[in-house]
């Protein structure tokens, strides 16, 4: 029965920035174990709906389930109960600065008062070493990091508390094509190994052909286009073929210049 | 018309802002009272706050100390009242000079610290990072933070301020103005009331809650990039600075005035 209701389920989702809307009225529901990729143009709202169901953000409307659970309105325990459910890789890594590595990736299970410092930081060597890093890395400062190994790190403190959804917000942004790839790889071995529903924003069609079971297309505060990976090519939306092709001819371009 | 308008405008930005603040503090303030606590964050500011600013702190009282002891000397010998001088450096220094100056100086290296810090980390969403890892910012970075500096201006800071600021004026008053020193010393003590250290202490406490408050608010409120880190650090010193100045004067009235 549980795997009937959607691990996240959103309905009718509103956020607006004074006259700006941002979503206006979104629909998505993202089952348990599945990885959907949200694509979408820069400002089109793919960031913002992360950030209202982290709870970063407070909607102007709509519904948020967790596990069927209503997010909008619960208390701050509540919420944060809902919350150690979840391991976020943020675009710039958001890593503390004033933290050794080891300490950046335990910050979850000291957090939540689950280990002691010693075990803390021998499971952020064993997740360090998960993301291909070395146990040497893990006392030094962030800031002494390329931003692959940045990226590496922010991926090793997402999974660190084995939660049980992941986000991905643009995790492959800035890097080369090679350290994208490698990250893409990583992203999906570690979904598997802790067993994650993930949910991923991009502009990357490469990270989507990668990571994705399912994708969905935000455009005009809306989802215009929702289906798996492999369908993405057929969808018959111009809106679609524009931005995974990256061409500056369509519908896309032409609302912008419009505007 | 316009004039009133614009008017109007200002004081309901004032009233809004004063508001927000107040609201930010009482939040820290619940905050310190509820668990968890973080006792290392704690330690962390109080070292960073108290120990690290006490070389700026202490240079800074001594020479002021000094160039007081030598102004009161050569206004005083104007109507042959030299003798006065220990009193008037020590009570110079303890009622006013030692917490303002100490006020002044750690809001100028603490306020703006802790705007700088707290501004990037909200510019690159490390303070959105500690929410999805199950910790509120205000008990992780402000609480600790308010609290440290409320305790180590007047535990540490103010203290040594008075301290130094009176032994400048002794250094000078001993070695170039022709003082005994026992005198000098029993003048200082004689003189010296528990009010006056009582009042030194409740301003270094509100000083302490103004420097932290101001830059932990401008800090965290920051928006946009680098440029805006750099209005918050800038805003965080100056409304500091104004506090510092402004309470001074209401706290001197509530212990001094006749």
């Amino acid at each position: 029965m549980s795997d009937l209701i959607p691990k996240i389920s959103l309905k009718g989702l509103n956020k607006s920035f004074g006259d700006k809307v941002v979503l206006d009225s979104v629909d998505l529901d993202v089952m348990t174990g599945e990885s959907m990729v949200i694509i979408g143009g820069s400002g089109s709202g793919k960031s913002v709906t992360l950030k209202c169901i982290l709870g970063l953000l407070e909607p102007d409307g709509g519904s948020i389930k967790i596990d069927g659970k209503e997010m909008i309105g619960i208390s701050d325990t509540e919420r944060k109960e809902i919350l150690s459910k979840f391991g976020m890789l943020f675009q710039g890594g958001a890593l503390f600065d004033s933290l050794p590595v080891w300490e950046n990736v335990a910050f979850g299970l000291l957090a939540q008062r689950l280990h002691n410092r010693a075990d803390a930081k021998e499971i952020a060597i064993e997740k360090l070493r998960r993301v291909g890093l070395s146990p040497d890395v893990a006392i030094l400062n962030p800031a002494e990091l390329s931003g692959g190994m940045q990226k590496r790190v922010g991926l090793a403190r997402a999974i660190a508390a084995n939660p049980e959804i992941i986000f991905f917000d643009e995790p492959t942004t800035g890097l080369d094509p090679i350290m994208s790839d490698v990250i893409n790889e990583l992203i999906v071995e570690c979904v598997k190994d802790v067993g994650a529903t993930a949910v991923t924003i991009t502009h990357d069609m490469s990270s989507v052909r990668k990571i994705a079971d399912n994708v969905a297309m935000i455009y005009h505060s809306n989802i215009i286009w929702t289906g798996p990976k492999d369908k993405i090519d057929q969808s018959g939306s111009d809106y679609i073929d524009q931005f995974i092709n990256g061409k500056a001819e369509g519908p896309i371009k032409m609302e912008i210049l419009k505007g | 018309m316009n004039f009133l308008a614009v008017i109007g405008r200002v004081v309901i930005s004032f009233l809004r802002a004063a508001g927000r603040i107040g609201l930010f503090a009482v939040n820290a303030f619940t905050h310190m009272v509820r668990p968890p606590y973080y006792p290392r964050e704690l330690l962390k500011q109080m070292l960073h706050i108290g120990y690290y600013s006490l070389p700026v702190v202490g240079l800074t009282t001594l020479f002021t100390g000094a160039a007081l002891a030598v102004n009161i000397f050569e206004g005083s010998s104007r109507f042959n009242a030299e003798s006065t001088l220990p009193t008037i450096v020590v009570i110079g220094i303890v009622r006013e000079l030692g917490p303002t100056l100490c006020g002044l100086i750690v809001a100028g290296r603490v306020s703006a610290s802790m705007a700088a810090e707290l501004g990037t980390m909200r510019v690159t969403e490390q303070i959105d990072a500690l929410h999805t890892l199950s910790t509120d910012p205000f008990k992780y970075l402000i609480a600790p933070r308010i609290l440290a500096t409320i305790i180590m201006m007047p535990l540490m800071l103010v203290i040594v301020a008075d301290t130094i600021g009176v032994l400048g004026g002794y250094l000078i008053a001993t070695s170039k103005l022709g003082f005994n020193s026992g005198n000098y010393m029993k003048s200082t003590i004689d003189f010296l009331e528990a009010i006056d250290v009582m009042a030194s202490l409740t301003k270094a406490c509100v000083f302490g809650f103004f420097i932290s408050l101001m830059g932990c608010y401008h800090g965290f409120n920051t928006r946009g990039g680098a440029q805006g880190v750099g209005i918050s650090t800038t805003n965080a010193v100056v409304s500091a600075c104004i506090m510092i100045l402004l309470s001074n004067y209401v706290v001197t009235e509530m212990f001094f005035s006749s």
